[in-house]
């Protein structure tokens, strides 16, 4: 992870991270706000000072965060919150300045340059170069993901529930290629564009998967101290010999 | 009551597929012989329910025990066909009310996306709609769309019909409004994260207190009843009362624990009331009840008392935690967690509720999905220990001495109870189908 970490340091008591949840009430339809209390759990476990801004339904996005992390909602609360957001303008410019960024499911819609909600097509915020349409059937149910090598994860377990399907631009990578489940609807899960990363993995994701959650915290951090993963680790592990059999890992 | 031939032979040919599921021990049988009668009669339902008085209660929580409360009042005024066993499907409404053929009188709890359907086939003289919250995402579905679907089923007009509704919920008012007749109820919401955007035109909501309002017009509605609590510092005895839309207090003296329940037995009374149960009445009959299918009673498991508290959402885990007694008394507490079909396949709704709040005590985390849990409880600081199996298997690791407080979800309690002897009303694994669903 060389390249994530130049001109970084690592954590040291008294560092601090901005972890901004956009829109909780609007966009944590499943258990997402899971996302923020694991990232601001793991960075306080390695001695830095975290400060999670919850912003409140259509207050103004500070663009000044480390970390930023959206949601999935509903058709309307999707419509409603990414209306607002171009309104806004933080997140736009948080990206642009080099925040990262997790999006999840609807939020990976609303970051892309268009989507579908309530059967109308809604631009985006065009901060990642995909487009999300309706798939032919909603995809329900477990998602394993083998993610990109350069993130060195290792399978990535989560629960998918979604109606769209994103393809992905010449910009966005996919963050890897689906083992079992649908994803984007096309064989890849997932958009990662500089350093905004998007997924349709819900448990929520980083409660499932500590070296995910590490490496965007690394991204903003440096190098990290390892912790105690053997409960999320036996979760990730249950979970994937769930789907895969025994030969899972 | 007269049935066409083919309805008695649809109920025949179901009530024996009931007995060998019986007696093949899957489950109780309930479902499967409902199942049979309406492919052989798809118009049984409506056939069993012609001629009685009927009231159908939905809503993502509190569904069992409203309908439980609601049906003590109406048998002060005849026989109740009633799915106690929490079958609350199509297939599970054929089978109770073919056991009651002769029941004049109805209370049914209703599975909330099969509202519409029923309401049409029952042609209920009552629909009373609690609350909706998110709850099984991958079954149930949106919030929204699911109050879009009431409010299509009720604004078929129906006469002699009353909608008895939680004023409190912006979605349950905005599907009642729909209807005719509406009787507004204050029964209160415990979890507002679901309802941020108005229903009608998904502006966000302006809230204050328990008002909310839209700048499309839409507001919370004039509440006839209403809970009204007397410090008795006038002279009159303290406790809580039922306030009727005449302005008179009844006394409200529940058996069963917590505020939740209070608003749930006032919501019950505003409907027995539609169907001539006098309020006093009907609260005297509401206070004899003490637990509910099973829930807040006291068990013996493996040598260990237990108080079970069923909760199944984090609207219902919300309230569930607060019913804990205090870490002094209970120092030790069990949450158990599955996510079979019957729960909902995706257990991420742990991570909307916020059980930061068993810090301080000391966790055992049993059910099919201890692993997600201890994940949960350990980034929320909670002192945990993993059991692998379910709530007995936790009550053997419980030293002996006093009761403990057991939190469950829907299969989990379940086969709590059955383990501790009482009636299991879950369908097994082996019929996978989600036919009950509480409430």
């Amino acid at each position: 992870m060389a390249e994530q970490t130049v001109g970084r340091l690592d954590p040291r008591p008294g560092d601090r991270l901005r972890l901004v949840s956009v829109y909780p009430e609007l966009l944590g339809t499943y258990g997402d706000r899971g996302n923020v209390l694991v990232l601001a759990a793991r960075a306080r476990a390695r001695g830095v000072e975290v400060e999670v801004v919850e912003v409140a339904p259509l207050a103004p996005v500070p663009s000044q965060g480390d970390l930023y992390v959206l949601g999935g909602g509903e058709d309307a609360a999707q419509s409603s919150a990414v209306a607002a957001l171009a309104e806004d303008g933080g997140l736009a410019a948080a990206a642009a300045s080099g925040a990262v960024l997790l999006a999840v499911c609807a939020g990976v819609q609303m970051l892309g340059e268009r989507f579908v909600a309530g059967g109308a097509d809604v631009p985006g915020l065009g901060i990642i170069d995909a487009t999300s349409t309706r798939m032919p059937r909603r995809a329900v149910g477990e998602l394993v993901v083998e993610a990109d090598p350069g993130l060195h994860v290792p399978l990535l377990s989560g629960y998918e529930n979604h109606g769209g399907g994103t393809t992905r631009g010449p910009l966005a990578e996919p963050l890897g290629r689906v083992v079992r489940g649908a994803g984007n609807g096309e064989g890849t899960e997932g958009v990662r564009q500089g350093r905004v990363y998007g997924t349709y993995l819900h448990g929520p994701v980083l409660a499932r998967n500590a070296a995910f959650a590490d490496h965007l915290l690394g991204l903003v951090l440096g190098t990290l101290a390892p912790l105690d993963d053997t409960l999320p680790e036996r979760l990730r592990r249950e979970r994937l010999t769930a789907v895969l059999g025994s030969a899972a890992g | 009551m007269r049935l066409p031939v083919r309805t008695r032979l649809a109920l025949l040919a179901g009530g024996m597929a009931g007995g060998l599921s019986r007696a093949a021990r899957r489950g109780n049988g309930t479902t499967i012989s409902g199942r049979v009668a309406l492919v052989l009669d798809p118009q049984a339902l409506s056939r069993l329910a012609r001629g009685r008085r009927s009231a159908v209660v939905s809503g993502t929580n509190g569904k069992t025990t409203t309908t439980r409360l609601l049906a003590e009042a109406l048998r002060t005024h005849g026989m109740v066909a009633h799915n106690d066993r929490g079958a609350n499907m199509p297939t599970g409404l054929v089978a109770c009310l073919a056991r009651d053929v002769d029941a004049p009188l109805a209370a049914l709890e209703v599975d909330e996306p099969w509202l519409p359907t029923v309401v049409a086939a029952v042609d209920p003289r009552v629909v009373v709609l609690l609350n909706l919250s998110r709850d099984q995402l991958d079954r149930v579905g949106e919030v929204a769309l699911l109050a879009h679907r009431w409010r299509a089923a009720l604004a078929v007009p129906r006469s002699g019909s009353v909608v008895v509704a939680n004023a409190d919920d912006p979605h349950v008012a905005w599907a009642a409004m729909g209807a005719d007749r509406v009787a507004w109820v204050a029964a209160g919401q415990a979890w507002r994260a679901d309802s941020v955007l108005c229903p009608a035109c998904s502006r966000l909501l302006a809230r204050v207190g328990q008002e909310y309002s839209c700048r499309c017009g839409f507001r919370r509605p004039q509440v006839g009843w209403r809970l009204v609590d007397d410090p008795g510092r006038d002279g009159g005895d303290a406790g809580t009362y039922v306030r009727d839309p005449d302005g008179r207090k009844h006394r409200l003296d529940l058996s069963l624990p917590g505020r939740v329940n209070q608003s749930n037995a006032l919501i019950a009374v505003a409907a027995a009331a539609q169907m001539g149960v006098a309020v006093d009445e009907a609260a005297a009959a509401m206070a004899r009840v003490r637990e509910i299918a099973g829930r807040y009673a006291r068990v013996d498991l493996a040598g260990r008392a237990l108080r079970l508290l069923l909760a199944k959402n984090p609207a219902g885990w919300a309230v569930a935690l607060d019913l804990l007694r205090p870490p002094a008394e209970c120092p030790t507490v069990v949450v158990a967690v599955n996510a079979r079909a019957a729960d909902g396949r995706d257990p991420s709704w742990l991570w909307d509720v916020p059980f930061e709040a068993l810090g301080g005590r000391h966790v055992l985390v049993a059910g099919d999905r201890r692993a997600d849990v201890a994940v949960r409880l350990a980034y929320a600081g909670v002192e945990l220990e993993i059991v692998d199996g379910g709530v007995a298997e936790a009550a053997r690791r419980l030293g002996p001495g006093s009761l403990v407080d057991v939190l469950a979800n829907y299969t989990a309690f379940d086969d709590a109870l059955a383990a501790a002897g009482g009636r299991g009303t879950a369908s097994t694994p082996a019929a996978s189908t989600p036919d009950a669903h509480h409430g």
